[in-house]
């Protein structure tokens, strides 16, 4: 089964003729998911490197029946590539950009919230689930099918917990990059109830960072209702107060969202939490 | 990005936000001439930098005549405020801002900021103001008020009402509160901020509502569409370092210990800090070269990391996703023919390209010790110090 994305998901990407969004299109359909078209305002009616491309999210829906848009859309114009998916009926929008102005997500999470599609990210790297779907820009090779799922709010930090299972011989059953700013489309909570339905999956690994309550609120909710094993890490407990750390997300002003309150907070409710990020893999298997 | 306060008051008269009168200075002569033109008899002196806490740290003062202004702007004008703010090395003031005083009756705390709980712009009010608001939070969380404001309707009557009765403001100062909140709400919205705060708002004798500090902080990401960002920026109050690397389009932040990092993902880039110190080191610097760096970004990168004498070591820790790791090793190896890395290297590269950027290593003449694992790179670079 696994989450959100398999072997179902038909696939467009918003921004296709762009460097990126052409880069990552053909990466993803390369490890074998189905990407049925792109679009690019005004360049409907072509192709590139065999993907049809549309004018609109609507008329490519119409066409190849997409359930799924990843979006490689400049900051300034993600919002609208956003809110154009979630118009067209796309089920599940995956934002990679970043940058976007927080003010404009305040907005496009309102519509979303009273919406029936899923947004991923923005600012994210997107989702994978090993052997059937990469949607997303992560390397799909560190992967495995496996009954692990991971939940992050960094992109390589990702990675280092994937590789680090898959060297352990553990597979992921989902991979899902829920973004670092501070307005994402789907939350720490909204991701791990999935997980908690899913029968293929059978323990969790959550990477939070410093900055925000999301990682706490995740707890709490995980104390009451999430049934499987989980393993956790927080980064930046050496980051400085005050300082942003790339990330819009990642910044501790006192001290509310210090990755010293955030394990404990974690560790109160019973998560294991990793004491070094090189151990992530090792702290999921010591659960099971 | 944060602004100064004269600045921020500016722009709460834009945005018809009641404040005091005011003008800022670079030279103390100026600066009387203006007090004089004001005709009254008590004026307040306020040194301009980008941290609080300036007036336990003196660079805040009441003074009766406008001698007193020209004496006490000359006194600051160069001087370096430490506040608990700043940093033990303090901030130097290259500009005053003088105002007339006011009557304070009673002291408010008002600010906009957007809350990630709540997915909105929050008003956040206390009767409590002029104090450390995180303190009042911790202690008397009961005295803050927290308002959430839908972005589709706006502020909304009910939300001055009850902003009002909390602050305990009549009905006149009611009036007044709600074109203050108007206001800053217009501001916050439409200048793209990511914090606005005035405290103290305060109530003067005569009954009148002013915000007599005002602090903003824009968000970075809205720059595009707002051409005075640049011209409110103040470089001087940045690290000179990290200026340069936001020009190069990285994110680099200075930090006191004696390992640098190069890293890609600001996660990871935060996780590799953490693993130095684990193993008992510490970090000179956080380093995010992004998503897609280029080969002229990587050997920038490894200059300013090179530029800080206390740098004993370099961890250079990639995972490659967009960023490939041949793109990496090139950086590595021109950095180290155009600079020359004379201390220790570790090299870590995993993911994208990853065989090819080993061999180009391999293949150069460079004193690299490299690393398969996030420990194993870690545990080396240390023991190399």
């Amino acid at each position: 089964m696994s989450i959100l994305v398999n072997n179902d998901t038909k696939l467009i990407v918003q921004g296709i003729t762009g460097s990126q969004g052409l880069f990552h299109a053909t990466q993803c359909r390369e490890y074998g998911t189905n990407v049925v078209g792109g679009v690019t305002p005004g360049k409907g009616g072509t192709q590139v490197e065999g993907f049809d491309v549309f004018n609109s999210v609507a008329d490519a829906r119409k066409a190849t029946g997409a359930n799924t848009s990843l979006i490689f859309v400049p900051a300034a114009f993600a919002p609208d590539a956003i809110l154009e998916a979630e118009d067209a009926g796309i089920e599940l929008i995956i934002c990679i950009t970043e940058g976007i102005p927080t003010n404009d997500m305040v907005s496009v999470k309102k519509v979303i919230d009273s919406s029936s599609s899923i947004l991923i990210g923005p600012n994210c790297p997107g989702i994978i689930t090993p052997g059937q779907a990469k949607v997303g820009i992560m390397p799909g090779y560190i992967h495995k099918e496996g009954r692990i799922g991971i939940i992050s709010k960094s992109g390589t930090l990702t990675y280092e917990a994937v590789w680090q299972l898959t060297q352990l011989g553990i597979g992921q059953s989902s991979c899902v990059g829920i973004g670092g700013d501070p307005i994402i489309g789907s939350t720490f909570i909204d991701i791990l109830d999935l997980f908690n339905k899913d029968d293929d999956t059978d323990g969790v690994i959550m990477i939070g960072e410093i900055g925000g309550s999301a990682e706490q609120e995740a707890a709490y909710w995980i104390k009451d209702n999430f049934k499987k094993p989980v393993a956790a890490f927080i980064a930046g407990a050496t980051a400085p107060k005050g300082k942003r750390m790339g990330h819009a997300g990642a910044i501790v002003s006192g001290s509310s969202g210090s990755a010293e309150e955030k394990k404990t907070v974690l560790e109160s409710v019973g998560i294991k939490v990793s004491p070094s990020p090189a151990e992530m893999g090792e702290t999921l298997k010591s659960l099971f | 990005m944060n602004i100064h306060e004269y600045q921020a008051k500016d722009l709460f008269r834009r945005f018809k936000v009641n404040t005091s009168e005011g003008k800022v200075f670079e030279n103390e002569n100026d600066a009387e001439e203006y007090a004089k033109s004001l005709g009254v008899d008590e004026f307040v002196v306020k040194a301009q930098i980008h941290a609080g806490g300036r007036g336990k740290a003196g660079g805040v003062k009441l003074v009766k005549t406008p001698e007193e202004v020209k004496s006490t702007v000359k006194q600051m004008l160069g001087m370096t405020l430490i506040t608990h703010q700043t940093g033990p090395e303090g901030k130097v003031v290259n500009k005053v801002y003088v105002e007339k005083s006011s009557t304070i009756k009673k002291e408010y705390y008002l600010s906009l900021v957007t809350d990630r709980s709540t997915e909105k712009n929050v008003i956040i009010a206390s009767p409590e103001g002029g104090v450390d608001i995180e303190k009042v939070a911790e202690e008397t969380p009961e005295k803050l008020l927290t308002q959430p404001i839908d972005p589709v309707v706006g502020i909304q009557p009910f939300h001055i009402r009850k902003i009002s009765y909390f602050l305990g403001l009549d009905k006149e100062q009611t009036k007044q509160l709600s074109s203050i909140i108007s206001g800053l709400y217009n501001l916050y919205t439409e200048m793209d901020c990511a914090l606005v705060e005035v405290n103290p708002l305060i109530a003067t004798n005569e009954g009148e509502i002013r915000a007599l500090d005002a602090k903003i902080n824009f968000d970075d990401n809205a720059e595009f569409r707002h051409k005075e960002y640049p011209e409110l920026h103040d470089p001087t109050e940045e690290e000179p370092l990290e200026l340069e690397a936001k020009e190069w389009g990285f994110s680099f932040v200075k930090l006191d210990g004696n390992i640098g990092c190069l890293v890609n993902g600001a996660g990871l880039a935060m996780a590799t800090m953490d693993i130095i110190k684990y193993h008992g080191a510490e970090p000179a610097n956080f380093l995010d070269v992004g998503g897609g760096a280029s080969v002229e970004q990587v050997t920038q990168a490894f200059k300013m990391i090179l530029s800080d004498d206390n740098v004993k070591a370099i961890l250079v820790n990639i995972f490659g996703g967009i960023m490939k790791c041949d793109t990496i090793a090139e950086g590595i190896i021109t950095a180290a023919k155009e600079v020359g890395i004379e201390v220790p290297l570790v090299v870590r590269l995993e993911g994208t390209n990853v065989e090819l950027g080993k061999k180009m290593l391999d293949d150069s003449d460079l004193n690299i010790t490299t690393a398969t694992t996030m420990k194993e790179a870690a545990s080396t670079v240390v023991s190399l110090i």
